[in-house]
């Protein structure tokens, strides 16, 4: 593993940030995001079979389940990025995140097949990633130069999805070494998440200086929503957002437009996961150069492209490899960057809260924006609800490039 | 330096308990004997998820049938949503059959000649929201290698006229005597119907309402079927000659496909056993074996 830990003597301008090198800092904590997603896709990629055939339970019933969630990750979003800021230790909070979900692996089997237990724990491991994603990106910004972060952002993106993409294939393998062995995958997926705990307890170093404990207090946080470049940045990430269409009602979209059989239909969300992965870095040195939002609104464009294509009902395999790139483009160009543009308008010791903030509103303008799709495609049809929404994105990438 | 040998310490702790808590629980997997599908007895997956008859164990699925000789094994396999359909008839190849999904019902049809299975299919998320969870059900015919692929692709008639719906989802198959009438559960707009189906035609026909995972009884005149109140199902038999339906004397919730052991007894999975009640709704269940789930008959 490289581990590198470089004190400096000016803990406000660490002397070997350079143009050429992504911090320590940021590829340690792309190692933990790495191996903590592989232990939670574990669980998530075998949990309905461990409910039917594991439990016995019926898994239609916890559906329901799922979308109490949303609202309470945002929260705890905007929380964990609060307490870090408020108690200058980022890190710390994201220890705490972490270590809750790490907890939640073992809790399974506890939680026997008791449906209110295993929500409750489902709810927990959701907490840990809700309290921990904002410390962690702030991290990343604090040891990173300005001009480096959409390629810092690009390396932890790259490493956090080929974390979830490993996920699944041991979570199976190991059921099938093992037959129908359920805490075994538990057991797995715990020593891993422990393994990402320990990396960031003692290996990966919080960034030097800049956050020192300060009196931050809510009306701070909230203030930060004042600054123009903050909150044209969140107004704009939301309004995009919401003329997102979700990632499944895509690809359908191109299941159905390309004529693929059913049986393709789980490989695609890996093509757009593949693409993502090895363009994050690349396009993170190019937002560096170009300038993030130029990047961000691009990424729109190119998302916009791909609906157009849908809405065209055009049909052929051909349609289903460029509207894939063309996802997996928009999410290099979007996911790190966003965060890479923010981080200068909000001051060190308010970062976590800032980037929370902007993480919380464009999440929830997206789970918005494939509830509409999904009212709209029940309405109409699939080719022509992506044309609306191809139309809607359009003009929120006109308006946001006025924007920030 | 201290700190850092102390994490290494714990690493390497972390990494050798977790490969000595799997490799624990290796080692004592049984090899797969030879099933007696010839002689009457029943069939089973166990809690480590083998189908079982009495003392024998056999293969690894997390659904079987049996009928005529035809074993029929659902199961999950090592990439990960791909469920994998295993048929043994007896003189022939074993044949699989890949779908992708988490397996969920498997039933032979009499003769053994063909095979019908159900997969869910949930979205992207933990277990996809409400309503995201969908199921895709197909059936292959043994003799003329004839893939039915999915049933969403025959014709449906609603209550005589023709229903073109997209958000149609089938569950449930389950065969008559003569290999080509089938009937299983159809879903749209929040309704469940009993559907018949003719493999000639690929033709579905809505019989009632409220009515999933039937399981024909072997002389054809009846369904036991999961009667759906609220979020609770309960089993009920329905006749298809005067379209009488009772409730089965067990008011437990339960989710699973019944197996009729005769024409007088049903079998069904609930709260990890196999139960079995009378036909008639009256009686009451019978735990036929604990740990156990999926029950088949040798015939």
């Amino acid at each position: 593993m490289y581990v590198s830990s470089i004190r400096s003597a000016d803990p406000a301008r660490p002397a070997s940030r350079s143009k050429h090198a992504v911090q320590g800092t940021v590829i340690g904590l792309g190692v933990v995001s790495l191996i903590t997603d592989l232990s939670a896709e574990m669980v998530t990629a075998v949990l309905p079979l461990y409910l039917v055939y594991g439990l016995g339970v019926g898994f239609l019933q916890l559906g329901a389940i799922d979308g109490l969630y949303t609202g309470a990750t945002a929260l705890l979003r905007l929380a964990g990025g609060y307490f870090a800021d408020r108690l200058g230790r980022p890190k710390a909070v994201a220890l705490v995140g972490y270590g809750l979900s790490a907890a939640t692996k073992l809790a399974f089997p506890a939680a026997g097949s008791s449906l209110g237990a295993i929500g409750l724990v489902i709810g927990a491991d959701r907490a840990g990633k809700g309290i921990r994603t904002a410390p962690r990106d702030a991290m990343i910004t604090l040891a990173t130069p300005a001009d480096g972060l959409g390629r810092a952002f690009g390396v932890h993106r790259a490493m956090d999805t080929a974390g979830a993409l490993l996920g699944p294939l041991a979570a199976f393998g190991l059921l099938t070494v093992l037959v129908g062995d359920y805490p075994a995958v538990f057991g797995v997926s715990f020593c891993f998440a422990v393994i990402a705990v320990i990396v960031l307890a003692v290996f990966v170093r919080a960034p030097a200086g800049a956050v020192e404990r300060s009196r931050v207090r809510l009306r701070a946080g909230f203030a930060l929503l004042r600054e123009p470049g903050l909150r044209g940045t969140c107004l704009a990430a939301a309004l995009l957002g919401v003329c997102t269409v979700g990632d499944m009602f895509l690809f359908v979209g191109v299941q159905r437009s390309a004529g693929l059989p059913p049986g393709a239909l789980p490989l695609l969300p890996l093509a757009t996961a593949l693409t993502f992965m090895a363009l994050a870095s690349p396009i993170g040195r190019l937002a560096d150069r170009l300038g993030q939002w130029k990047v961000f609104l691009a990424g729109h464009v190119v998302l916009l492209a791909a609906y157009v294509v849908l809405a065209a009902s055009a049909t052929g395999w051909l349609v289903a490899v460029v509207v894939l790139a063309a996802h997996g483009v928009f999410y290099a160009c979007t996911d790190g960057v966003l965060m890479a543009h923010a981080a200068p308008h909000v001051p060190e010791s308010l970062r976590a809260t800032g980037l929370a903030f902007v993480q919380t509103g464009q999440a929830l303008a997206r789970a918005a924006g494939a509830v509409l799709f999904g009212v709209l495609a029940a309405g109409m049809a699939l080719g022509p609800a992506f044309a609306v929404f191809a139309v809607a994105l359009l003009v929120s990438v006109l308006a946001g490039s006025r924007m920030a | 330096m201290r700190r850092i040998w102390a994490g290494v310490a714990a690493l390497v702790v972390t990494v050798v308990a977790g490969a000595v808590f799997v490799g624990l629980r290796t080692g004592d997997a049984v090899a797969e004997q030879r099933l007696d599908l010839a002689h009457g007895g029943l069939l089973y997956v166990d809690e480590s998820g083998r189908v079982r008859q009495d003392e024998r164990v056999g293969p690894s699925c997390q659904r079987v049938d049996v009928a005529a000789g035809t074993l029929a094994c659902l199961r999950a396999t090592a990439v990960p949503d791909q469920a994998e359909l295993v048929v043994t008839k007896p003189g022939a190849e074993p044949r699989q059959i890949s779908e992708w999904g988490t397996p969920s019902r498997v039933r032979v049809s009499p003769s053994g000649r063909l095979v019908g299975w159900t997969v869910f299919r949930a979205g992207d998320s933990y277990l996809g929201g409400v309503g995201t969870f969908s199921t895709t059900a197909g059936i292959y015919d043994l003799d003329t290698g004839n893939h039915y692929g999915s049933l969403e692709d025959f014709a449906l008639t609603v209550d005589g006229k023709p229903y073109p719906a997209k958000d149609l989802n089938y569950w449930g198959v389950t065969f008559a005597r003569d290999d080509l009438t089938f009937y299983a559960t159809a879903r749209s707009a929040g309704g469940t119907w009993l559907v018949r189906g003719d493999l000639r035609g690929r033709t579905l026909t809505t019989v009632r309402q409220n009515v999933e995972c039937p399981s024909l009884s072997p002389d054809g005149t009846r369904v036991a079927y999961k009667f759906r109140d609220g979020d609770r199902w309960r089993l009920h038999v329905l006749s298809l000659v005067d379209g009488r339906d009772v409730p089965l004397a067990d008011p437990a919730h339960l989710d699973d496909q019944a197996q009729w052991l005769d024409d007088k007894t049903v079998a069904y999975g609930r709260d990890k056993a196999i139960y079995s009640v009378p036909a008639d709704g009256t009686g009451a269940p019978t735990l036929l074996r604990a740990n156990a789930s999926s029950p088949a008959v040798v015939r």
